[in-house]
């Protein structure tokens, strides 16, 4: 079967690139499953999202991915991240301490979309660690 | 002429402690240049994506009409970012950068067009507020590694103001290409309304995909082309940090090469000195030996 080549990268540096069999994205949609054939497709992916890229044998590669968009064409697949963290770099002690921080101020009242934000990106890095929020 | 000697001395002890300075700027200079180079390399797949991308929404969509790539009838305001460096040290960079910033404020003016200045680096601030011209935004502090953050925060300003009833009707870069080591070029470039230019034409043998879109094409395209903008600013800065390094490199090298030359030229003059004296005063003791031998002869 045909794999998919995927690059996942931001804009200031490509963060994983490699061969493929199956790549789950979310966008602004939903989740979307891209296996190889698959249609071309433009889509905007969701703040704090967590990317998914199963590769036959190989344990699956997992990175947050915070806004951006996926492209798929011909079975070359592109994450466009703003910002994104393989799973293996997160730093799980500072995300939680992230998320505490969000979670404590959103509490205390003070709720704005930066703080919501803060505390979206912070769950998607520890999802994308394999911890549970 | 012991004063001529020692006022030779200070000053090549002088002209020394300088070239010490401008040998270690030139010497600092060079490896960040390299670092600045694969900050640049490690942009480039976002930017080539980033750009397929548009092209792609662009070729499906039959017409595209979105707030960024509609051109005004009648512009009245132009922006124009400049990207200068945060230090000087760096030879003719900054002036270059402002000379054609000037050049195409000209240009826009006979157009009609008001240009107003959106100033990146103190040195195009300063050159501004000395002029006291009002500037439309202004960042300091990043010149020499630029975050994708910053060129967001450009970004952010430049399509506010954009979007504006009463804004700017135009985005201009003026920046500094890094072509390579020894060249820098700078360039001119619209980046709003954008220009829809297919990018590097593709073999004839690809048809071009037909995208499907999630949600829908008009809102990928409200998300794409803000990044896309930013994309290109970011771009922009990244060269322009390479460049400021490469001509700060260049500056210092010269100034070095300078300061050495200074050295050989006054130390020749010490010695020429140094050895006039010697003469003079071996001379001076030879008349006075003579003259005492001839006392002495005359007496007997």
């Amino acid at each position: 079967m045909a794999k998919l080549r995927v690059g996942v990268v931001s804009p200031e540096r490509e963060i994983w690139s490699g061969e493929a069999d199956m790549v789950i994205a979310k966008t602004v949609d939903g989740e979307i499953g891209i296996m190889p054939e698959h249609a071309p497709v433009l889509g905007v992916l969701v703040e704090g999202g967590v990317l998914r890229v199963k590769r036959g044998g190989e344990s699956d590669l997992v990175a947050a991915v915070h806004g951006g968009f996926i492209s798929v064409a011909n079975n070359d697949v592109s994450i466009l991240a703003e910002a994104a963290e393989l799973g293996s770099e997160v730093d799980v002690a500072a995300a939680r301490d992230a998320l505490q921080r969000a979670q404590s101020s959103i509490e205390a009242g003070q709720e704005d979309a930066d703080i919501r934000l803060a505390a979206k990106r912070a769950r998607a890095r520890l999802r994308a660690a394999g911890e549970e929020v | 002429m012991g004063a001529q000697l020692r006022l030779l001395r200070r000053r090549i002890k002088s002209v020394k402690s300088t070239a010490k300075i401008t040998r270690a700027q030139e010497l600092i200079a060079s490896s960040r240049i390299v670092k600045a180079q694969q900050r640049m390399q490690a942009a480039v797949p976002y930017e080539q994506e980033i750009t397929r991308a548009v092209s792609g929404v662009v070729s499906n969509t039959a017409s595209v009409d979105h707030p960024l790539t509609v051109e005004k009838e009648k512009p009245t305001t132009a922006g124009v970012l400049i990207v200068t460096s945060d230090s000087g040290f760096c030879g003719g960079f900054n002036a270059n950068i402002l000379r054609e910033a000037e050049a195409l404020r000209g240009l826009l003016e006979e157009r009609g067009i008001r240009a107003v200045p959106f100033v990146v680096g103190r040195k195009g601030v300063t050159w501004h507020t000395f002029r006291s011209r009002t500037m439309g935004g202004r960042w300091e502090g990043f010149s020499r590694r630029p975050s994708y953050a910053d060129a967001k925060t450009i970004a952010d300003t430049l399509i506010e103001s954009f979007k504006e009833e009463n804004g700017i009707d135009e985005i201009h870069i003026v920046s500094t290409e890094f072509v390579s080591m020894l060249t820098q070029n700078v360039v001119v470039k619209r980046v709003l309304p954008l220009e829809v230019v297919e990018s590097e034409a593709e073999s004839s043998d690809t048809i071009p995909p037909y995208f499907e879109f999630e949600p829908n094409a008009a809102e990928v395209l409200d998300s794409l082309l803000p990044r896309y903008v930013e994309s290109r600013i970011f771009n922009a800065l990244l060269q322009s940090a390479a460049s400021e390094e490469a001509s700060r490199r260049r500056a210092m090298k010269s100034a070095t090469d300078n300061a050495n030359e200074l050295i050989r030229v006054f130390t020749m003059q010490m010695n020429q000195a140094r050895q006039a004296e010697i003469t003079q005063e071996i001379s001076e003791i030879v008349g006075g030996a003579n003259a005492l031998a001839d006392a002495a002869a005359g007496k007997e």
